[in-house]
């Protein structure tokens, strides 16, 4: 790797690895402090190694280093408290006390509680992307803003905010303190939250947006390969996020358009991820929950052959069917009304989606329009004209010129 | 909107009058369909089947098998949705896919009370 490259690479990696050993070590009250060492580190590192060239082995150089660093401190603290409080007796810190330990199996299950202390329901959805990124995925607060369309003093104030919580709450780590699928809820959803950051967000950087996604996927990994975390439902996100990000590359086209899915390059989807998450899928098939990524995983599962067969399509709408009874979102309704077409027919499905009344989103009339295509084209069009007053984005509106230009052929 | 209560009743007794197992998959595709398109509008509240075994307790106290079997149909299951008034809620039941059996029935009745231990 070039030698400009690799420290925002090892940032990436690295960072989140020591923030978490620290702040398991310090306690959660000094996250900022675990944060400070740690970057701390890595400016040394960019001092030293710019003069005296990368070591050979450059992560055993950043633990080592940061190590140092945390031992100051944790002797200065203990200086503090002995001059703060005579009375105390022994807060001289023995040998081993002061140690930090940063074997493979310490860094996961540092990682692991830092995730789950940082997916806290005291804190907002947002915030919790927001401290996600920053220190789990080792993000700069620029490259969240960019993500989330804001700007850094709001990042800032969010973190700010966030990690106030964390110390308000006295959130203790450690997975015995918790009710892991409680916890899971919560962890799942802030990673589909990230994951859906980078699919579906408008920002106009494509590999910052994989980036989120892939990053999403790491973080899911992770649960999976520790046995307290490897449920059902943690399986079948990921295999959900593999079948998705499958199609990445095709979705968008060179001058940044959304490319509609009947219209995309198969051979641009990877085959690779389709498999990975098929193999995700048949592990996410045990316990007797069906959660709704289950659900999910298995329409992205049909999403992912293009076929157009009748099981295809009668699967779908009995997924989404289930999916619905579970948590009513409009998008599912709308796909569902879409499956029932392809299942049941054009007439039953105009029926249903008449009665679904979601006038003020422009995915409902543009499925309208789809539905009445070639039944009276003339109402089609007038729906997708419609849909193109309700559209906020620029990719969206281009789709919808597109369905319009396609019609008048 | 409010909660109602469709309740659904058929043969589940006679033995001739079972579904076969072919027949059974239609009538399951047809009935998920019917609960979607109730989901689909966001008006499913929740359901729940009935076992076919049960006991009925009479004010002599005498307990016999079950369903509650005076007349063919029995109570097969239910499910409460949310609807704006009582129209809406017969609306949506009317297309309930037992209905197309002979003598199957559906019933509609208001949620007005409800008895919570949730906090």
């Amino acid at each position: 790797m070039k030698e400009d490259e690799l420290i925002p690479h090892l940032f990436r990696t690295e960072y989140r690895k020591i923030v978490s050993v620290l702040a398991k070590r310090f306690g959660f009250e000094q996250l900022e402090t675990a944060e400070d060492i740690t970057s701390e580190t890595f400016l040394t590192a960019t001092q030293t190694w710019g003069l005296q060239g990368i070591p050979k082995n450059p992560t055993a150089w950043l633990y080592y280093v940061a190590k140092n660093k945390a031992k100051n401190f944790l002797q200065h603290t203990a200086v503090f408290i002995n001059k703060v409080s005579p009375e105390i007796n022994n807060t001289d810190l023995r040998h081993d006390e002061l140690e930090i330990d940063l074997s493979p199996q310490n860094i996961n299950d540092s990682q692991l509680q830092m995730m789950i202390a940082i997916c806290h329901p005291s804190i907002s959805s947002e915030a919790q992307i927001a401290l996600s990124l920053r220190i789990l995925c080792g993000f700069g607060v620029e490259e969240i803003a960019d993500a989330f369309l804001t700007n850094k003093e709001i990042i800032n104030k969010r973190l700010f905010r966030a990690k106030e919580k964390l110390r308000e709450e006295k959130i203790k780590i450690g997975l015995d303190f918790v009710d892991i699928d409680k916890c899971l809820d919560t962890v799942l959803r802030t990673i589909y939250l990230l994951f859906n950051e980078g699919y579906y967000s408008i920002s106009q950087d494509k590999t910052m947006r994989k980036d989120l996604c892939l990053e999403a996927i790491r973080l899911c990994m992770m649960l999976v390969e520790n046995e307290v975390t490897n449920k059902p439902q943690v399986n079948a996100l990921l295999a959900l996020m593999c079948f998705h990000i499958s199609r990445f590359d095709a979705r968008v086209s060179e001058n940044g358009e959304l490319v509609l899915y009947e219209e995309q390059d198969i051979n641009l989807w990877n085959p690779d991820f389709i498999s990975k998450g098929g193999y995700f899928l048949t592990r996410s098939a045990s316990g007797n929950q069906l959660s709704k990524y289950h659900l999910e995983a298995g329409i992205a599962y049909w999403n992912t052959q293009k076929a157009d067969s009748k099981e295809k399509w009668e699967s779908i709408l009995q997924l989404y069917n289930q999916l619905l009874q579970l948590e009513y979102s409009p998008i599912a309704a709308l796909n569902r009304t879409f499956a029932l077409a392809k299942a049941n027919g054009k007439k039953t499905a105009l029926a249903e989606a008449e009665k679904l009344k979601l006038n003020d989103n422009h995915f409902y009339y543009v499925l309208l329009a789809e539905l009445y295509t070639d039944i009276d084209n003339n109402r089609a069009a007038e729906n997708l004209q419609k849909a193109l007053l309700l559209a906020k984005t620029v990719p969206d509106r281009q789709a919808i010129q597109k369905r319009l230009d396609n019609l008048a052929k | 909107m409010e909660e109602y209560l469709i309740l659904m009743r058929l043969d589940i007794l006679t033995k001739e009058a079972q579904p076969s197992p072919e027949q059974m998959q239609v009538y399951m595709k047809m009935y998920q369909d019917w609960v979607g398109g109730i989901a689909a509008q966001n008006k499913f509240v929740g359901g729940k089947g009935l076992s076919t075994e049960g006991k009925v307790i009479k004010s002599n106290q005498v307990i016999t098998d079950g369903p509650y079997a005076e007349i063919k149909e029995s109570l097969a299951g239910f499910i409460t949705i949310k609807a704006n008034d009582f129209d809406e809620a017969v609306s949506l039941a009317k297309n309930c896919p037992i209905l197309g059996g002979a003598g199957n029935s559906v019933e509609v009745r208001k949620i007005v009370s409800v008895h919570s231990n949730n906090q």
